[in-house]
């Protein structure tokens, strides 16, 4: 994390290395202040520097990541042996739903928006995101919704009714008390933060693109983010809806999911898989760009098939809207209707397997670099692979009735989400670090941290395919010995410690990289896009002159001219606006300065959400608050506008 | 607490030894897609290891090859065109196989079924035998005992929240949702014991509702089902009579049913033919005196969380209702 004596310290020592092309040492200086967080500890919670925000946010859902971890090991102690007595039944209820929603909404779906508001700015030439004070706001807002769940978890108010939360089990009648309410209202915080960051990344990227990077030359890992975040801005609002209603069921007496009221127990599973499915792309579909980014670097050569990449993209997410049904094959639904979603499930195969082929193309035609990030990317062929293959299975109606909510699905769901997703997103760690920090993590600790993962991973994992078939169902908190599930549950458990064993590797490797790690050129991988032009970590304000791209990759291809934008103001946060395809020059546009209020609105809001599980009425005395700090966010400055209407005048 | 879930011989619970032809379909299935999916695996990662293999070395300062970028790959795209297009033709393959199998799996023959009514509890079963004649009717709990070869059309119902049946040796799993009706078709063709168990998340006692199904040839089954229509026998000796005093003068009474006596809630399992059932506590415990004395007195040891009280009860009650309920044969 940035603290801004440091940034202000850095700029001094070092600005001379990366003023970049094209601009004076002494204009490098007055760009880096402007666009500088300020100091102190309430400038802390005043940053909004995209890359300051992008990286608590990182740091945020990575501790997110080992809470969940710890859990899940948690999970791993009790099923190690029969009738285990590690944790009791209620504890159970409550690790396991913890486990999953802070896996679901804390790490996965946010980590790779965190990451995107890091990286997009530098891969399409901004200085910036779009909308920074809201991309701060948004950070606040999750990271308040993640401590208000774990604090409710640590007073022994933690939600039990799985992260799906199904009704009627979740309802005011089978779960008294208030520990749904803050499931429920976590869903509206990671909501909230999560359309929020869609809107900013979309914006960014469709209107702050460097001049002529068009649609057509825009980073895939670009492309797998605007895809992402459209997605969400489909697939968020329906399990605002869903626990919306939980919510009002349970707090003012609706009857949205009650039978016997005209309600319907089905209805909950509908809205929430339809978020629930297409949720499972946005957290697989951004490491589809990292893979992309990672595997054309590390094989020195562009990945082949550019349009069929971003083409199958876009179906993916088309797709991912059309199978939420195939978790629900066990339900009275019609079966015709049912065969229709075993048709989708089985044809988002299609874009998915058209990807691998074109990696594997790549790697083939190219010349390897193989290193760290290489690895972890690497074991997508397998791990994704294994996961997807046995989603294949799980899309066929009749296989499903003997897998569904079995260990069998535990598995899948581990390999899709871990292969397909955390594997790649460890290479991408691996791959940007020295641009987030300017020193390389280390190779050998590295190796060791993907072999035992990647093994760690496999132990615990592949024999739950077998438990599965062998009929242990899905969140029982314990089996009885005779039924023959000891030896694997045991082995499963061996492999989770050999997992948490490479996590501590992980950690080890970046604090010591942080300090003491080899310090990294601007480009020590030889990357073609154009975040790797900007020295390391970036400047403050990304690019102290804004590149002019000339193809879909600029640091690899022969610059064209004009090489870069010339005219913007380095006195204040000017960036500029190109259109929506094409990236023609369209117009400057001034972006706020740093401001506490973004976090104030955070609070207060967050006093608004807290309070609303407790009494109704919070909704209508914490909007006080709420619109207050908001009116302040937005209150206009008299000195700016007129310096704004002077640079208008005379530009 | 430490009264063991043991003692049972293993009953059988497993998807991949099909005992009945609804579960043979699935198996075959399985088959086929593992067989599929296993190839095609091998294959990819064949062609991943060939790539990494054949492709040169490089380090960073290898200048990129920026040929794909000049002129199209034509060859390259052919390769992947057809590789898509195979995978096509194996997701259709996927596809019309499971139609069949969904099929096969719909056309069970019904003719003559035995009818159940199973309605879901947190956590035990309530199983009601269906006839044409309201007097064959009967109800019994987390056992149930089914013909083999003969079908059998479980209807499926909740009480409260959602479950899920699945006795895998026998079919693959239907929900037990609240407000909706939901029907099981199924068959064993081989007699023996399977057991199922509750497959949805339904509360903290999830891991404990399981329950037996025992398939028997046609005689045993029709013996077995006669006796379950019998109302309670009257108990022959006075520790027994005793024991239904105690029974009816305490807390049993308010949620279990013993047929033929004033016994009539339906809160709990029907307990007209407890020593009949092979376990206790929803297929968690053999029912046995040790187990029996333990779940009376203090149920939430053995499994936390469930509905039934403790029972304080003096040890002359508890023996004389153990004998009671050791006649509910």
């Amino acid at each position: 994390m940035t603290v801004s004596g440091d940034t202000a310290q850095r700029a001094l020592a070092t600005w001379p290395d990366r003023s970049g092309p094209g601009l004076a040492p002494g204009d490098a200086y007055t760009l880096e202040q402007t666009w500088s967080d300020p100091p102190g500890i309430i400038g802390w919670f005043a940053a909004i520097n995209h890359k300051t925000i992008a990286k608590r946010f990182m740091v945020t859902t990575f501790i997110f990541f080992l809470l969940g971890g710890l859990l899940a090991l948690a999970i791993r102690l009790q099923l190690a042996l029969p009738n285990g007595k590690v944790l009791g039944p209620d504890k159970y209820s409550q690790v396991f739903t913890m486990h999953g929603s802070t896996m679901m909404f804390l790490f996965a779906v946010p980590v790779m928006q965190a990451v995107a508001t890091y990286l997009v700015p530098l891969m399409i030439g901004a200085r910036s995101v779009a909308f920074p004070r809201m991309n701060a706001f948004a950070y606040w807002i999750f990271t308040m919704g993640g401590i208000m769940l774990y604090v409710a978890f640590f007073l022994d108010i933690g939600p039990d009714a799985g992260w799906f939360a199904y009704v009627p089990l979740s309802g005011p009648q089978y779960s008294p008390g208030k520990r749904v309410d803050f499931w429920a209202q976590m869903i509206t915080y990671t909501e909230l933060s999560a359309l929020m960051e869609a809107i900013v990344l979309i914006t960014t990227i469709l209107k702050m693109r460097a001049p002529g990077m068009t649609l057509n030359r825009m980073p895939l890992f670009v492309w797998t983010i605007l895809v992402t975040n459209f997605m969400v801005l489909f697939a968020m609002p329906a399990v605002m809806l869903a626990s919306t209603a939980l919510i009002t069921d349970r707090l003012v007496g609706t009857h949205f999911y009650n039978p016997a009221e005209g309600g319907d127990a089905l209805l909950w599973q509908h809205l929430f898989w339809f978020f629930g499915h297409p949720e499972v792309y946005l957290i697989f579909i951004p490491p589809l760009g990292f893979m992309s980014s990672i595997i054309a670097t590390f094989s020195r050569r562009p990945v082949v098939g550019y349009p069929a990449m971003v083409l199958s993209v876009i179906a993916t997410a088309f797709l991912a809207f059309g199978l939420w049904v195939h978790h629900m094959f066990a339900t009275n639904l019609p079966e015709l209707g049912k065969t229709f979603f075993t048709a989708a499930s089985l044809m988002i195969a299609i874009p998915t397997s058209v990807q691998i082929f074109c990696w594997i193309a790549t790697l083939w035609t190219g010349r390897i670099n193989f290193k760290t990030p290489l690895l972890f990317v690497l074991a997508f062929f397998v791990i994704l692979l294994l996961g997807g293959l046995t989603g294949l299975m799980l899309a066929s109606v009749s296989l499903d009735y003997q897998l569904h909510d079995s260990y069998f699905v535990v598995a899948h769901l581990h390999y899709v989400l871990l292969g397909g997703a955390v594997f790649p997103l460890f290479g991408a760690f691996y791959y940007w670090f020295p641009k987030f920090t300017g020193r390389m993590l280390s190779e050998r600790l590295g190796r060791w941290n993907f072999w035992l993962f990647f093994i760690g991973f496999n132990v615990a994992f592949f024999p739950m395919h077998v438990l599965g078939l062998q009929g242990m169902p899905r969140r029982v908190y314990t089996y009885p010995s005779e039924m023959g599930w000891d030896k694997l549950n045991l082995v499963a458990t061996i492999g989770a410690l050999t997992i948490a064993l490479s996590m501590l590797l992980f950690i080890v490797n970046v604090l010591h990289s942080r300090r003491r790690g080899e310090i990294a050129s601007s480009d020590p991988w030889g990357a073609g896009t154009l975040e790797w032009g900007v020295s390391s970590p970036p400047p403050m304000a990304n690019f102290h002159v804004v590149p002019v791209v000339h193809g879909r990759y600029p640091l690899w291809q022969e610059a064209g001219t004009p090489r870069y934008v010339t005219g913007l103001a380095n006195e204040w946060r000017e960036v500029l606006i190109t259109s929506v395809a094409d990236a023609k020059v369209d117009h400057r546009l001034w972006l706020p300065s740093s401001t506490i209020w973004a976090f104030l609105s955070a609070v207060a809001t967050t006093i608004l959400f807290v309070g609303s599980i407790f009494t109704p009425w919070a909704v209508v005395w914490g909007a006080v608050p709420v619109a207050i700090a908001a009116t302040l966010w937005f209150w206009p400055k008299h000195d700016i506008i007129e310096r704004r209407v002077e640079s208008e005048l005379r530009p | 607490m430490n009264i063991g879930m043991t003692s049972l011989a293993r009953p059988l619970q497993d998807a991949l030894r099909p005992a009945g032809i609804q579960a043979e379909h699935i198996g075959g299935l399985w088959n086929l897609t593992l067989g599929l999916c296993a190839l095609v695996f091998l294959l990819i990662v064949a062609a991943c290891v060939a790539a990494l293999w054949i492709a040169p070395r490089a380090d960073a300062g290898t200048a990129p090859n920026l040929d794909s970028l000049a002129r199209p790959e034509r060859r390259i795209w052919r390769v992947i065109g057809w590789s898509t297009g195979l995978a096509t033709v194996g997701l259709l393959v996927l596809l019309a196989a499971d139609v069949f199998t969904s099929r096969a799996l719909a056309r069970m023959p019904l003719q003559d079924a035995v009818n159940i009514e199973l309605v879901g509890h947190m956590w035990w079963w309530e199983a009601r035998y269906r006839d044409a004649d309201p007097s064959r009717e009967f109800t019994t709990a987390n056992e149930l005992h089914i013909p083999a070869g003969r079908p059998v059309v479980v209807t499926l119902r909740s009480n409260d929240v959602i479950h899920s049946l699945w006795i895998p040796n026998l079919h693959g799993k239907k929900d037990l949702i609240p407000g909706r009706t939901a029907t099981l078709r199924l068959r064993a063709d081989r007699p023996g014991t399977y057991r199922g168990q509750c497959a949805e998340f339904c509360g903290i006692e999830h891991a404990m509702m399981a329950l037996l199904v025992e398939a028997e040839p046609a005689a045993a089954y029709e013996a077995w089902a006669a006796r379950q229509r019998r109302p309670a026998a009257e108990p022959a000796d006075a520790l027994a009579r005793r024991g239904r005093e105690v029974f009816l003068s305490r807390s049993c009474v308010m949620c279990h049913t013993v047929s033929g006596t004033s016994a009539n809630a339906k809160l709990g399992p029907d307990l007209t033919h407890l020593a009949s059932r092979r376990t206790i506590a929803s297929g968690m415990f053999p029912n046995n005196r040790g187990h029996l004395v333990g779940w009376i007195a203090d149920p939430q040891s053995l499994k936390p969380g469930v509905n039934m009280p403790p029972n304080a009860l003096p040890p002359d009650d508890l023996q004389a209702l153990l004998a009671y309920l050791e006649t509910l044969k």
